[in-house]
């Protein structure tokens, strides 16, 4: 398949990995934003082929992982109530929330159905005029301009039976979360290709001048994540703090702006609470006030919820790349995919799902 | 869930004011919004993640990534 096997070719991974191994000098930490490139990275082995100098750490680049427990136990009551036909993207139905996950609620009867995209819930809505359809809207900057669209065509449609429960996070405010953090071990970013196809990488230039730290906008094939970790060492090496692109033939600058004006005609920015990391000032977006009648938290007055967290779950730190998986007393015994203490072993995404998938236990 | 994936424009047409198209992921044919990619023509390749086209793919720059790339790999067998 054009574009995806010419990234995947031993040949050329092997030739980026002697350069970067070449270019290496010292120890340095980096970490790949997007759980879509800490999958690729341990499905492909990368991290076991780069030089021992460097370290990946793996981001908050799932949104499944960073949706908060209360927003679960929203989706939980709502998806719950009668003549309510909740939809939500697969990944979520296990996501454990304080009593249950939507898999739970489904067998108690619930009607719950997985869509491929924010506009099959719609046609869900129109099909079902007695029904009040609700979308579980979460994700980054990548899902919003799908998320935001079924808005405005809900709207072209005239239909008053759909609505959103809305989690949406952002990339820069939880980077200078980490960076900010006096813990923080991260000298240098691979930025998350498909976010930067959505906003472009216009955002990260302060960024990685505020804090002096190397951001290389990155894809997702085994070559994509090895250029990107060679731009960031050569810059590290050099000591320099520059945005670079390495995903150029999807990424630009500007980003996708059709896609941005639609988003900032839908949504505005607001606070935002991420599970394991606590609330990000600006970090989310929610609805704007002319689409409020959408919003399925004030439609359903879902109120007094009261989350609980597993007392042993470490996402928290893991998700700021300030421990590995395996370091979590309860990975691959308490937790696991069957039964995850914590939205990290659920997700396609999440690290700790990754770690123990591909086997990384020590 | 930021997973998304390349594939090649069949056919583009307009349900209910909404730009769509037939996707073919290396056999696989679905259906996706085209809307953020107005300038699409069929054969182009676009990145394709929950079901909306995110962008078309530049193959210009697709193609100087990659002789950047076979220039470190004839470096490489030259050491």
């Amino acid at each position: 398949m054009k574009y995806i096997s010419e990234y995947r070719d031993s040949h050329r991974v092997q030739a980026v990995i002697d350069e970067i191994t070449r270019t290496v000098r010292q120890p340095w930490v980096i970490m790949e934003i997007c759980g879509g490139q800490t999958h690729s990275i341990l499905k492909y082995g990368l991290e076991q082929l780069l030089p021992k100098e460097l370290e990946l750490v793996h981001g908050p680049g799932c949104p499944v992982c960073v949706t908060s427990l209360e927003m679960i136990d929203k989706a939980l009551a709502i998806a719950a109530q009668p003549d309510v036909i909740f939809t939500s993207y697969g990944d979520m139905l296990r996501v454990p929330g304080s009593d249950g996950d939507l898999f739970t609620v489904r067998a108690s009867g619930a009607d719950i159905r997985v869509v491929y995209s924010s506009l099959d819930a719609v046609k869900i809505a129109q099909e079902n005029p007695e029904k009040q359809v609700v979308f579980f809207a979460i994700g980054f900057e990548t899902t919003a301009p799908a998320n935001a669209m079924c808005v405005i065509h809900a709207q072209k449609l005239g239909l008053n039976n759909f609505s959103l429960l809305i989690s949406h996070v952002r990339v820069p405010p939880a980077m200078h979360v980490i960076l900010g953090s006096p813990n923080n071990r991260v000298q240098g970013f691979l930025a998350a290709g498909h976010v930067c196809t959505v906003m472009g990488y216009w955002e990260y230039g302060p960024i990685a001048q505020k804090y002096k730290v190397p951001i290389v906008v990155t894809g997702f094939e085994p070559l994509d994540i090895l250029q990107g970790t060679l731009f960031v060492v050569k810059q590290l090496e050099k000591g320099s703090y520059d945005v670079e692109n390495a995903y150029a033939r999807v990424v630009s600058y500007e980003g996708n702006q059709p896609a941005q004006k639609i988003i900032s005609q839908v949504f505005e920015d607001c606070d935002q609470k991420w599970r394991g990391i606590g609330n990000i000032p600006m970090s989310g977006w929610q609805l704007k006030h002319e689409f409020k009648n959408y919003d399925a938290a004030d439609r359903f007055h879902v109120q007094k919820i009261k989350p609980t967290e597993s007392p042993l779950c470490i996402a928290g730190q893991i998700l700021q790349g300030l421990n590995k998986p395996f370091e979590c007393p309860a990975f691959a015994n308490q937790c696991t995919p069957e039964h995850p203490l914590g939205a990290t072993m659920v997700s396609s995404e999440g690290a700790c799902a990754a770690y123990y998938r591909y086997g990384r236990s020590i | 869930m930021c997973l998304a994936v390349p594939g090649k424009i069949l056919d583009i047409y307009e349900v209910n004011g909404l730009l769509m198209g037939k996707i073919d992921f290396g056999g696989v044919i679905r259906e996706a919004c085209l809307t953020y990619v107005p300038e699409a023509k069929v054969g182009d390749y676009t990145i394709i993640h929950v079901g909306f086209a995110l962008n078309l793919i530049d193959e210009k720059e697709a193609m100087e990534t990659l002789s950047l790339l076979d220039e470190i790999y004839k470096q490489d067998l030259n050491e």
